[in-house]
Order: structure tokens, then sequence, then C-alpha cells
């Protein structure tokens, strides 16, 4: 079978900092898959990458048959894990989650009751109604994030990458996400999600990706957790008190916006 | 009374000023809210001063000098870009590199010349009152094409101002926008440079739009309050300048000015 999004020996760097090497990787029609990995192992650069945000130093990648950067405007759709927007820009959610909408609307083509009904259906999706018309900066972390997450719903995309959407949410917006994410699956989509938390993962991912900059494991949560890989992670997690570790150097260095391509 | 407050408009040079003051005050005003919102603050005034050595350029080779703003304040947007882009330096530095290295060319070729009839201080503080037919069609021409352009891109624009990493990865062309809106930047800068001058076209792409972005929660009001904004200043600080015979360029900047603070009153006085 056919690989929607194909990785074939990819190495991804900073400068000097080697941050992916060898990565391969083929996500099918309609799969899940999450990655996990301790701060600084490219969880984050493995979505840009295959987002077409970065291009690889080494090796292909290709999604739906062709480089990231040449496909049709809306195929994919990414929410970062940390939005570095301006949070006084004059947008409500509504106007956010619109957004999603432009990139199948080219110039001549108009905002129809069609667009307007997929952002509300999205908005929907993620519980924020009450809060639709309510200015971004008026959101709590957890509120801004489903926000974002909406935007990518309502662009109906062919590929949705999401990188750490469960951090700082509450357990009921967390389980509100995960049907989220499996309806998405349901229709087809794939989805590519790193996270940190490793409770319940057989639930939210038909298969899981270890990645310390190499991948560790690749299977079914099953097989991953019987290869041991991810154990090395959870008792890095344990050792720190808690599943969700604190901010490390890379992480920022792979935030940094100078290195954009 | 009515006619006295008319009076000023009977002359042919304020029908001709009172038109380019309300084109380049929402020309302005709504690219403005662009400038603001990506905080390129700094940009009008590096792409203004970079004009002026297109000015002399222009005045040296005796074409016309509006063409030779043009073309030196778009090359110099695009080199901005460039540079950013390439060079992985900051926007506002990069503004800072190359628009300094454009007005020291300006003032390198003009310390060389001996015929000194260049009126410099028309240029560093506009003359809205010596509008020419020819100045004004070159005015129309330019302002409609940008404002024809914006309008094209402007969900684009929008999603890109906001959030350039994710319109980057829904396959929005981030990149071209951004030289794009530089180069719009710089086509807005030429038009207005006879109106207000190099040293203060600089307020009317920042100040109406820091006024509107006070008062507005939504992109499209902001945009719509900017261009109010910046025809009242404009057209307020036109007839202002008329009656006070105070220069007109530094009276519109004074008005936008004045609008900008009860602006920050107005949101203050709200309750939240």
């Amino acid at each position: 079978m056919s690989c929607d999004v194909e990785l074939h020996n990819v190495r991804v760097s900073y400068d000097a900092f080697c941050a992916l090497e060898g990565i391969d990787l083929c996500i099918q029609h309609g799969e899940a898959l999450g990655i996990v990995g301790p701060n600084g192992s490219g969880k984050s650069t493995l979505l840009k990458t295959i987002a077409g945000l970065l291009r690889p130093e080494r090796g292909t990648i290709c999604v739906f048959g062709t480089e990231p950067r040449r496909l049709p405007r809306g195929t994919i759709a990414y929410v970062p894990q940390v939005e570095a927007v301006d949070w006084g820009f004059p947008a409500t959610v509504s106007d956010v989650v619109a957004m999603g909408r432009f990139s199948h609307l080219p110039w001549w083509r108009r905002f129809g009751p069609t667009d307007r009904a997929l952002v509300d259906e999205a908005i929907d999706a993620v519980g924020m109604t009450p809060m639709a018309g309510r200015h971004i900066a008026e959101l709590s972390g957890g509120q801004q994030q489903r926000a974002f997450i909406a935007r990518a719903l309502a662009q109906q995309p062919r590929l949705l990458l999401l990188d750490e959407p469960t951090t700082g949410v509450d357990a009921a917006t967390e389980e509100a996400l995960r049907l989220v994410v499996r309806g998405v699956v349901g229709r087809g989509t794939p989805v590519l999600m790193t996270t940190h938390d490793l409770e319940r993962v057989d639930e939210w991912f038909d298969r899981l990706m270890v990645l310390d900059r190499r991948t560790l494991a690749l299977g079914t949560p099953d097989e991953v957790a019987a290869s041991g890989a991810y154990s090395a992670i959870r008792e890095h997690t344990h050792t720190h008190g808690h599943l969700r570790v604190d901010h490390d150097p890379h992480e920022g260095h792979e935030a940094h916006p100078e290195v954009r391509v | 009374m009515i006619h006295a407050l008319l009076a000023p408009f009977a002359y042919a040079f304020m029908q001709r000023a009172l038109v380019a003051a309300c084109i380049v005050g929402i020309l302005c005003s709504m690219m403005g809210t662009y400038v603001v919102l990506r905080k390129l603050a700094f940009i009008g005034d590096g792409l203004a001063h970079a004009s002026f050595a297109g000015i002399v350029i222009a005045y040296l080779r005796n074409i016309d000098y509006q063409l030779g703003a043009a073309v030196v304040a778009v090359l110099t947007a695009l080199g901005i870009g460039f540079v950013h882009r390439k060079g992985k330096v900051s926007l506002d530095t990069s503004i800072g590199v190359l628009f300094t290295a454009a007005f020291a060319l300006g003032i390198f070729l003009m310390s060389r010349q001996t015929r000194y009839t260049l009126d410099l201080q028309s240029f560093l503080f506009g003359d809205i009152l010596s509008v020419t037919r020819g100045d004004l069609i070159f005015i129309v021409v330019v302002s409609a094409a940008v404002f024809i352009a914006a309008m094209l891109a402007f969900r684009d624009m929008l999603f890109a101002s906001f959030d350039p990493v994710v319109a980057e990865a829904a396959g929005l062309p981030v990149k071209w926008l951004d030289y794009g809106l530089l180069v719009a930047l710089a086509l807005t800068i030429v038009v207005s440079l006879q109106s207000v001058g190099i040293v203060l076209v600089a307020a009317l792409l920042v100040t109406p739009a820091a006024a509107a972005y006070q008062l507005a929660k939504r992109f499209t009001p902001m945009l719509l309050l900017s261009a109010a904004f910046g025809v009242t200043s404009t057209v307020g600080g036109l007839y202002a300048s008329y009656f006070l015979g105070s220069s007109s360029g530094a009276t519109i900047v004074l008005v936008a000015t004045l609008l900008f603070f009860i602006a920050v009153a107005l949101k203050r006085l709200r309750p939240a």
C-alpha cells in the first residue's frame, strides 16, 4: 500500500546541530501516528519538516507523492506547540478560525455560507461556540489552543500535524481533542501528533514513534510498549517527578525564528 | 460663514491639494495597519529616507524625480527583504543598514554637486500646495495600483500577518507576500512624499493605524477606522495649515498625533 506521507533517510540540521538523523517513515491513509520522546528529541522539527517549513539536509520527503512545498494550497494544516502570534491582534476566535478557510479561497472567491458553516462547525467541535465572539486575548491558554485546532479543522486539510496539543489543557478538553482527532482520522485524514503524555496512547493513536533524534521504536502502542523503547522516556520523565518535562535549550533552538527556510 | 470656510478651495492648487490629501491619507493609513500589526514602524522612515537617493539621482540625470524615488525605494524594499531572509538578520537591522546606505548615497551624490538648485526643503518636509496636475495623475495611478493589489491579496496578507508560520504550512506564498508588502509600502511612501515629505511620511504610516489599533477589536474595523483617522489628519491638517499659515506636512502629522492621543484616552476611559 502506498504512503500518504513518506520519509526516506531524512536528516535535518540547524547549522552545526543535527536535530534528526536517518528518519524513515510511512504514514498511510487514515492513520494516527503519535510521536513521543524527550525534549530536544526533534519531535517539533519532524512536524515542521513534513509541513515544508524546514528543508531536510539529506533524504527525501513525499507528501501525497510530492515535496511538501509543492503541494496545492490548504493540503497541510499545522498547529504549532506555542503560537508565536501577537495576542493584541484585532481578531476574535471566529476570525482566527475563518483563516483556516483562506487557503481554499483565491481572491476571486468570496467567503461564502459554506465557509461560514465550516467555521462554525469547527468551533463547535472544540467546544468553543460560547467564546466565538471573544477577542483572542480574552482566552485562557487552553482555549487559545482549541481555537487554533479549530482553525486547522476548518481548513479541512488532507494531512493534520499537531504539536503537543494536549499540553496545558484540562482532562475534559483533552478528551474532546481526542474525539476530534479520532473523527478526523475516521474520515481518512492522516494525523501526526507529538505528545509528552504517555497515558492512553492506545486510545489516541494507531501507531507510535519513539524519537530521540533517531527512531528508537515504531509500531503499534502495544508493540512499542513491549519493545521497552519508551521505558527509557518514562524513566526520564519520572525522574523529573512529572510526565511533562520542562523546556530544554534545544526546544528553544527549534522555535528560533531565524532558522525558517 | 460657510463661504469663508470654503474659501480656500476656490484656488485650483488647494483643490489639487485636497484630492492629494484624501488619497494619501487613506492609502497610508490602510497600509499602515499592516505596518503596525507586523511591527514595522521603522520601515516608513527607512524607505522614505532611501528614496532621497532616487530623488538626487533623478535630479542629476534630469529625469522625473518621482520615478527616481519610486525605483530606489522599491529596490531598497526588495534589498531589505533579501538581506533579512538570506543574511538571517532581523528585519529592523536589515532596514537600519540599507536605508542609511541609500540615504548616504543621496547625500554623497549631492555633496559632489556644485550647482545647487535642488529644493531640499520641499522634499524633506513636503509641500502639498505645490502638487501639479501631473503629480496628481501619478498619485492617483500608483495609489489605485497599490489599493487593488492590497484588496486582491487581502485574505492571504491578513493570515500571513497574523500567523506566518501556519500560513506557510497551509501553502500560502508567505515569502512573496512579504516582498509584495515591502514594495507596496515603498510605492505608498513615494506617493506621499510630496504631501508630507521624507521626514514626516513615517508618521502617516504609523500614527492613524496605531490610533485605530487602540479602539478596534477586529481587523476590518481597524482598517476602516485607520482610514478615517488618516483622511481626517491629512484633510484637517491641510485645512488648518491654510488658516494658520503653517507647514502643511507638519500640521497633518500633528493632527494625526492628536487623534492618536484621543484614541488612547478613549481606550482608557472605556470599561474593559
